[in-house]
C-alpha cells in the first residue's frame, strides 16, 4: 500500500479535504466559474451558446462601451469617489477614534460610539429612503427648513452639482461608527507605556497624539487603505443605487462603473457590452491592488497584504 | 490610563506641568464637542424618519417633514396593520433566508477556518490562496448573473437568497485568527484518544470558538437582513421578496402599494397617505434591527477588535 506521495497526503487528510469541500464548491460555483466566463467581454452572447458556446466577436464589445463615452465618465466617478470616501472616511475616523480615547467619560464615550455606530447597521434602501426624506423637493426637510427661513427651497434631485458632496457625507455618515471603532480598538492596543514615558519626557498632549497614536495606526491604515484601494475601480452599488436611482439627470456626476454594468445587463440587457465593462473593471482592479501590494512591500514588507 | 498618567504628572514637579494640564483640558472640551456634533449628525435622520412617520399627510404636504410634527397622526401606522399581509410575507421571506443563511454559512465558514488553521494539514497554504485570490479579482457582474440564472437555474427561489451570500472571504479569515488562539494540544491530545477530524471539530473547537461565533454570526445575519441586491437582481414573485426589497419597491412605487392594499380587501378609492406611509414602513422594516442593535452591538466592537489586532 502506498502511503506516501500525494495520494497517500490525500488518503490521511480525508476527513479535513471532505470539511473542505463545500468551500470549495462554492468559491468554484460563485467566483472560479464566473472568473473564467469573463471570456464573455470578447463574445456575441447568445442564450443557446451559453457563456463557453457562443461566438467570438473580437473587441466589438469594447468599441461599443469605449465609444458610446460612457467608459470615462463611469471610470472618472468610480475613482474620485473612491479617493474621496478613502481620505474623508479614514481622516474622520481616526480623529474620532483619538478624541474617544482622549475623552475621559466613559458613559459619554459609550454612548457616542453606540449612536455613530447605528448607521452602519441598516440598508442601503434605508438610507434611499432617509435622502428622500431630507432632499425631496416638495417635503423634503431641507427645503422645510429652508422656506421656513423665507429662502428658496433648492432642488437636489434634479442637480447633479450637489451629489459629490452628498455622497461623500453620507458615505462618511454611514461609516464612521465602524471605521472609528476599528481605529479605537488599534489605539487601545498600544503600548501605554510609550505614553508615560513620553509624559515624563515632557511631551503635552498633542506631542504625544502625533509622536506616538499616529506613527502607531501606520500598519492599520496601510491595511485599510490597501483594501480600499483595491476597489478603487469598485463603486459601492447599494449605495449609489438607493441614492440616485435611474435618475438619468444625475449621471453626469453619480454614474459609476457598477451602475452602469447593472444598467447595461438588466435595463437593455446588452450582455456583450456589460461584460466587457465588468472585464475592464476587473483587469483594472486586478492590476491596482498588485501595484500597490508591490509598493507597500518594497516600503516594508511586514505591512503588504500578500 | 489616565490614573497612572496624573500620578505621575504629580510626581514631575516640571514647570511645564501647567501647561499641559491645559492642553489637555483644551483636547477633552474640543473631544466631547466634536463627538457630540458628530454623534447628533448621526442620529437626527433617524428621528427624522420616526417623526416623519407620525406626521399628519395634509401637514406634510403643506409643510414637508419636519424633525417636530406640527401635528401628530398615526394613520399611517393603523393602515400599515390594517392590510399586514405583503408586509408580513416579506418578514417571513427575511427570516428565514436569515435564520437558514446565518446557521449554514456560520457552520461552513467555521468548519473551513478550523482546516485552514491546522497546522498539520500541508496544504493549508495553497487551499488559503484559492480562497484569497476571489477578493483580488473578479469575473464580474455579467457571468455571476448568468452562472445564477442560466446554469444554476436559481432565479426566483428562496435559494437565490441564501445560496450565492454563504460565504465570505473576510469572515473565514477572522474566523481563522481567532482559532488559532486555540491551542494545537486540543486537536492533538483528540487525535491521539482517536476522535476523528469532524467530531474535533465539531465538540471541541466549535465550543471554544464561542466568542467568534457570536460575532461573525451576527455580521453574517446583518447581511442577510438587509440583502435587497440578490433580489433585485434574481427575484420577481413578490411572494419571494425580503422585507428591504419589498421596502425598495413600495418607495418608489406607491402605486403598487395601493394595489397590494386593494388585493386585500383596502376601499379602492381610498387616498393614501403617501409620505408618511413611506417614513412608517421604513421604521417597520428597520424595527428589529433597531430594537436589537443595543444588545448586539457589542458583539460587532469585539469582532473589529479581533480583526484589527490580529490583522
Amino acid at each position: 500500500m502506498n502511503r506516501s506521495g500525494f495520494w497517500g497526503e490525500v488518503k490521511k487528510n480525508r476527513a479535513l479535504l471532505l470539511m473542505l469541500t463545500p468551500a470549495v464548491l462554492f468559491f468554484l460555483l460563485f467566483a472560479y466559474v464566473p472568473m473564467a466566463g469573463i471570456v464573455l467581454a470578447f463574445k456575441q452572447y447568445n442564450h443557446t451558446g451559453g457563456i463557453f458556446g457562443s461566438p467570438w466577436n473580437g473587441l466589438d464589445n469594447f468599441k461599443f462601451f469605449f465609444e458610446s463615452g460612457n467608459a470615462w465618465l463611469v471610470t472618472r466617478n468610480t475613482v474620485l469617489y473612491n479617493i474621496a470616501f478613502i481620505v474623508v472616511n479614514n481622516v474622520l475616523q481616526i480623529t474620532v477614534a483619538i478624541l474617544l480615547f482622549e475623552v475621559a467619560g466613559k458613559w459619554f464615550r459609550k454612548i457616542a460610539q453606540t449612536v455613530m455606530f447605528l448607521p452602519y447597521f441598516i440598508s442601503w434602501v434605508v438610507v434611499g429612503a432617509i435622502a428622500y426624506n431630507l432632499f425631496n423637493f416638495d417635503v423634503g426637510t431641507i427645503n422645510s427648513i429652508l422656506t421656513t427661513f423665507g429662502m428658496e427651497p433648492i432642488d437636489i434631485y434634479n442637480t447633479p452639482g450637489y451629489w459629490p458632496v452628498i455622497l461623500v457625507l453620507v458615505a462618511a455618515w454611514k461609516s464612521l461608527g465602524y471605521g472609528s471603532v476599528m481605529y479605537l480598538a488599534a489605539i487601545t492596543s498600544i503600548d501605554t507605556e510609550m505614553y508615560e514615558a513620553a509624559e515624563i519626557d515632557g511631551a503635552n498632549i498633542f506631542q504625544r497624539i502625533w509622536k506616538i497614536t499616529i506613527p502607531n495606526l501606520i500598519p492599520t491604515i496601510i491595511i485599510l487603505v490597501l483594501l480600499a484601494i483595491g476597489n478603487i475601480f469598485r463603486g459601492d452599488f447599494g449605495m449609489f443605487y438607493n441614492m440616485v436611482g435611474n435618475n438619468g439627470l444625475l449621471f453626469s456626476a453619480t454614474d459609476v462603473i457598477d451602475t452602469f454594468v447593472f444598467r447595461t445587463l438588466i435595463s437593455s440587457n446588452d450582455i456583450g457590452m456589460s461584460a466587457a465593462a465588468g472585464f475592464y473593471q476587473s483587469i483594472l482592479g486586478f492590476a491596482t491592488i498588485l501595484i500597490a501590494n508591490y509598493a507597500v512591500r518594497k516600503y516594508d514588507k511586514d505591512h503588504a497584504l500578500f | 490610563m489616565s490614573a497612572t498618567a496624573s500620578s505621575i504628572n504629580k510626581a514631575s514637579q516640571s514647570g511645564g506641568k501647567g501647561k499641559r494640564q491645559m492642553d489637555k483640558l483644551l483636547l477633552q472640551i474640543l473631544g466631547y464637542v466634536v463627538i457630540t456634533i458628530l454623534a447628533v449628525f448621526c442620529f437626527i435622520p433617524f428621528l427624522l424618519v420616526v417623526s416623519s412617520s407620525f406626521s399628519d399627510e395634509q401637514s406634510i404636504i403643506e409643510e414637508g417633514f419636519k424633525l417636530i410634527p406640527t401635528s401628530f397622526s398615526t394613520e399611517a401606522y393603523s393602515l400599515l396593520f390594517k392590510y399586514p399581509e405583503q408586509m408580513l410575507k416579506a418578514y417571513g421571506v427575511t427570516i428565514a433566508v436569515t435564520v437558514i443563511g446565518t446557521v449554514l454559512g456560520l457552520f461552513l465558514t467555521s468548519m473551513t477556518a478550523y482546516v485552514l488553521q491546522r497546522k498539520d494539514f500541508k496544504w493549508r497554504n495553497q487551499f488559503s490562496f484559492f480562497f484569497f485570490f476571489t477578493t483580488l479579482f473578479s469575473g464580474g457582474l455579467v457571468p455571476w448573473y448568468l452562472m445564477i440564472t442560466k446554469y444554476l437555474n436559481m432565479g426566483d427561489t428562496l435559494l437565490v437568497l441564501i445560496l450565492p451570500m454563504l460565504l465570505n472571504v473576510f469572515y473565514i479569515i477572522v474566523m481563522k485568527s481567532f482559532m488559532n488562539s486555540i491551542p494545537e494540544a486540543i486537536t492533538e491530545s483528540a487525535k491521539i484518544d482517536g476522535a476523528g477530524d469532524f467530531r474535533i471539530f465539531i465538540q471541541l473547537i466549535l465550543p471554544l470558538a464561542k466568542p467568534a461565533l457570536a460575532t461573525i454570526g451576527l455580521f453574517i445575519a446583518l447581511a442577510y437582513w438587509n440583502d435587497w441586491y440578490n433580489a433585485l437582481l434574481f427575484i420577481q414573485n413578490e411572494n419571494l421578496m425580503p422585507l428591504q426589497y419589498y421596502l425598495y419597491k413600495m418607495l418608489g412605487n406607491m402605486d403598487g402599494m395601493r394595489k397590494a392594499m386593494m388585493q386585500s380587501g383596502a376601499v379602492v378609492n381610498m387616498a393614501l397617505p403617501t409620505e408618511s406611509l413611506k417614513m412608517a414602513m421604513t421604521l417597520v422594516a428597520t424595527g428589529p434591527i433597531l430594537l436589537a442593535y443595543p444588545f448586539i452591538q457589542r458583539y460587532f466592537v469585539q469582532g473589529l477588535t479581533i480583526g484589527a489586532v490580529k490583522g
